[in-house]
């Protein structure tokens, strides 16, 4: 097997006094796209916050490509490669969509994703350039919010809940942009709610439960019921 | 014609208020800091200004190329160094170690410079006027008024046109966003400090050229700067400018009744501004 | 047989202990007079009037989240209306001192209502803006002096008492009265229902609005019970000094740069903070006071560094590595193993 791009060992997070992860164990491999299950509280958000440095780890329990990077700022996480699609699209309200994108590409990276690309992707983006980005809908706002992302050429895209109230088919017309945006070599993680969505896109699958890793397997070959008791943790 | 010329002077000097507004209002529009210290700040400027003048013996003007690098220097040092530690979302930090600034940057320059008031030497410029329609205009507060013009509206080119300014902005919406940006938000604060020390330099020798100056000035700048900023509305830089004009305005005009009311008249109007528009003239409007 | 029971109270034994040496304390600081000498009974009444100050800035800094850097406005105020009140009403000074304080409080309606527009930062320096509009607005009443000030009276001085001794000792005695009704005041509003409001508000507005606290009108009575005690404090400062002028009763560094220092190296937002600031203060101004702006370098250095370091203040170390406290805020919960119940 090749050394995977992300390996994370023995992961605790705190908020505070509070645990909010516990020894958690995960590996992503180069190309791959991984999705995370669990209920609501479970720690999948936290799980991404940590991996792009939101929040504070011991520095060996996050490697990526074999370097520990837990102790490294969300800054530096980024220009090595890391980007996050944050929950609730999290956009800056004060920039247009241009430069919602253009700070994404900011962070100095070379690779096959610009403005004109981006606009290729979502040509929507591209008619509504220069209006402030509050103005957009929220598929409007998620794809620049993707996008942003896209825009630092990053070799591991995290997805945090990136279809939460959003309407059926707009969520359709994101997730069906997905395969062109990871069919460029990236790596990616997915968080999502809809556990059908996300078997369906994903190879292989981690259900979190209460901090904890409750399931892994491959996506095609996780039975109803294995997830079913992962995700709720009892016996049905 | 005197009330005519007493309002033009206060407009004028609303360019002086305008600039010790401006710093102000940019470091609290990019890291929500009030700086209680700005005053000292500005003070400072003004004696670094004069032991420029002093030592190299040259104009204040060319002074100022060697004042605006090291304020901008010191801030960005003090926001690195002990600003950043304070922010978060407890009000009492920034308030109460600007504060403590105050009185240490207050009493270093009592220490240094001791009590006496002191003045900055322009040459024939302190004198020389223009005589327009009637009116004789110092080519001083001209200038002064120029170059606050000329500030803020650089200032808005940074903001809204340049990558530093989206960077300002970016940091102001959402710091652990901007970080994921590859902006370094402790880096991005302290380039915002430098940048609001740069034009408090500025505002500091222009003041130091106007009028003598002493150590116990600054608490009295940094209320002129903040009823300007409140009464232009937070957040927007050409308001500012309207609010420093305004109670320049006020202040010559309430001089000319009683020279007892100069300063008490601008406190009245920007009372009057807080009591009937609490969000100031020009407030920013929200995308 | 042995069964645990847990027993709910607010005393602890170190408080009793406080209790008894604070009595004791107190009968000693009453009979001054009658063994201290003349400066240090002034230094004392000093002392006593900065503690009151300093207890009442905490309470609305520590506790109501109102940052004031214009607490002069009030300190003057009381200060002149003192002033005022004997000279032009011929009140007797005592009762200039209670008129001081409910003057303080109707002046106090508008400011806030006026201030209370500005949030966070922004309030302070509003506040300033008060004290300095207080401070030209009384060099403009040229029956009390104007700009240079005026001296109280002979006449009216005499009234307190007739023997320079005794009125000493008496304006001793308001000022040891000013700060323990002060901080017994803090101490009992913060224990009330409206002062455990304070604190939930302090410690998260959100949850303390959503149990329909209103925040706005305690943090307005907040305020209007400072000023109406700062300006007693205020009144009976300016009795000790007899003299008064503009810039002297509205001293942003002397009411409230010294002030916050006290606070701040205590300990904010504790009742025992403002005590051992004013303690430290007072130490360090006695000994280092020659030095002169040094001196106040160093005081603003260590706050700033108490600020960063310990926020708490030097109480809030106390109180972490002995579990002390002095004044019972909280309740605590004690197992009592009892015989066969």
């Amino acid at each position: 097997m090749p050394e995977p791009i992300l390996n994370i060992d023995r992961l605790d997070a705190y908020y505070g006094d509070f645990q909010a992860l516990y020894g958690v164990e995960m590996t992503v491999q180069e190309g791959e796209v991984l999705a995370i299950i669990g209920s609501n509280g479970a720690g999948k958000s936290t799980l991404l916050r940590s991996i792009s440095g939101l929040m504070d780890n011991d520095a060996d329990q996050i490697r990526y490509r074999s370097e520990p990077i837990g102790r490294l700022r969300a800054d530096q996480i980024a220009k090595k490669g890391i980007a996050l699609v944050p929950e609730g699209r999290q956009l800056f309200p004060s920039l247009s969509v241009e430069e919602n994108l253009v700070i994404g590409g900011q962070v100095g990276r070379k690779g096959p994703w610009s403005l004109d690309k981006v606009f290729k992707l979502f040509p929507v983006l591209e008619e509504r350039r220069s209006v402030a980005s509050t103005s957009l809908s929220g598929g409007q706002q998620q794809m620049v919010a993707i996008s942003r992302a896209l825009m630092s050429n990053p070799d591991l895209i995290l997805f945090d809940e990136i279809s939460l109230g959003l309407a059926p088919v707009i969520i359709k017309s994101i997730y069906d942009a997905l395969p062109g945006i990871v069919g460029e070599g990236m790596s990616a993680v997915i968080v999502e709610q809809d556990i059908t969505k996300a078997l369906s896109v994903s190879s292989r699958v981690y259900c979190l439960q209460e901090g904890r890793v409750s399931l892994t397997g491959l996506s095609d070959a996780v039975s109803r019921e294995e997830i079913s008791r992962a995700y709720f943790g009892v016996e049905q | 014609m005197d009330w005519l010329n007493a309002l033009i002077q206060g407009i004028l000097l609303g360019g002086l208020y305008a600039l010790f507004a401006a710093g102000l209002s940019l470091i609290f529009g990019v890291m929500r800091l009030v700086n209680i210290a700005h005053g000292d700040l500005i003070v400072l400027a003004a004696y670094m200004g004069l032991t420029t003048t002093i030592v190299l013996g040259v104009h204040p003007f060319v002074a100022m190329l060697l004042v605006i690098p090291a304020m901008a220097l010191f801030g960005y040092v003090l926001q690195r160094g002990i600003l950043n530690q304070t922010l978060g979302d407890d009000l009492l930090p920034p308030l109460l170690v600007t504060f403590g600034l105050s009185v240490i940057i207050q009493n270093a320059l009592l220490e240094v410079y001791t009590a006496d008031p002191q003045k900055m030497d322009a040459g024939a410029l302190e004198t020389a006027s223009v005589s327009v329609g009637g009116l004789s205009l110092g080519i001083l507060p001209l200038m002064t008024f120029g170059i606050a013009v000329v500030i803020i509206a650089g200032l808005q080119f940074i903001f809204y046109r340049t990558a530093l300014g989206r960077a300002f902005r970016a940091v102001s919406d959402n710091q652990d966003i901007a970080q994921l940006m590859g902006l370094n938000r402790r880096h991005v604060f302290g380039l915002a400090m430098a940048l609001a020390l740069a034009v408090t330099a500025i505002a500091g020798i222009l003041l130091g050229i106007r009028t003598s100056f002493d150590p116990s000035i600054g608490g009295g700048r940094l209320i002129f700067g903040f009823e300007a900023v409140i009464i232009g509305g937070l957040g927007n830089l050409w308001g500012t400018l309207a609010g420093g004009v305004i109670l320049g305005a006020a202040q010559t005009l309430g001089a000319k009744i009683d020279p007892g009311w100069q300063l008490l008249a601008g406190h009245i109007v920007f009372l009057f501004i807080l009591a009937i528009r609490p969000n100031g003239l020009f407030p920013r409007i929200s995308g | 047989m042995t069964t645990s029971q847990y027993s709910v109270s607010r005393s602890s034994n170190a408080a009793r202990m406080a209790t008894v040496f604070g009595v004791i304390a107190l009968i000693i600081l009453i009979a001054a007079p009658y063994w201290a000498g003349r400066a240090d009974m002034r230094l004392m009444s000093e002392l006593f009037l900065y503690l009151a100050l300093a207890s009442l800035w905490n309470l609305m800094a520590g506790y109501a989240g109102l940052v004031s850097v214009g607490q002069q406005a009030y300190v003057g105020f009381g200060g002149y209306m003192l002033f005022a009140a004997t000279i032009f009403l011929g009140l007797h000074p005592m009762a200039a001192v209670a008129a001081a304080a409910l003057l303080g409080a109707l002046i106090a309606v508008p400011v806030a209502l006026l201030i209370f527009r500005l949030r966070g930062a922004y309030f302070a320096i509003g506040t300033w803006v008060m004290a300095e509009v207080f401070r030209l607005s009384f060099s403009q009443i040229s029956a009390l002096g104007g700009g240079s000030g005026t001296s109280l009276p002979v006449g009216i001085v005499r009234s307190i008492a007739a023997s320079r001794q005794s009125r000493e000792a008496i304006s001793y005695w308001l000022a040891l009265g000013a700060a323990i009704i002060v901080v017994l005041a803090v101490y009992l509003f913060l224990r009330s229902r409206r002062g455990l409001a304070l604190t939930a508000i302090r410690d998260n507005e959100l949850a303390a609005q959503s149990l329909g606290i209103d925040i706005w009108r305690t943090k307005f009575l907040v305020y209007i019970v400072t000023a109406a005690l700062t300006a007693m404090t205020g009144a009976l400062i300016f009795l000790q000094k007899l003299r008064i002028s503009p810039d002297a009763a509205f001293s942003v560094n002397d009411w409230t740069a010294f002030v916050i220092f006290i606070v701040v190296i205590g300990g904010i937002g504790t009742v025992e903070g403002p005590i051992i600031g004013t303690l430290i203060f007072f130490a360090l101004r006695e000994t280092l006071a020659d030095l002169g702006t040094i001196y106040l370098m160093v005081l603003g250095a260590v706050a700033i560094i108490v600020m960063l370091k310990a926020p708490k203040g030097l109480w809030g170390l106390i109180r972490d590595r002995f579990d002390l406290q002095l004044f019972p805020l909280g309740y605590r919960v004690k197992k009592d193993d009892k015989e066969g119940t």
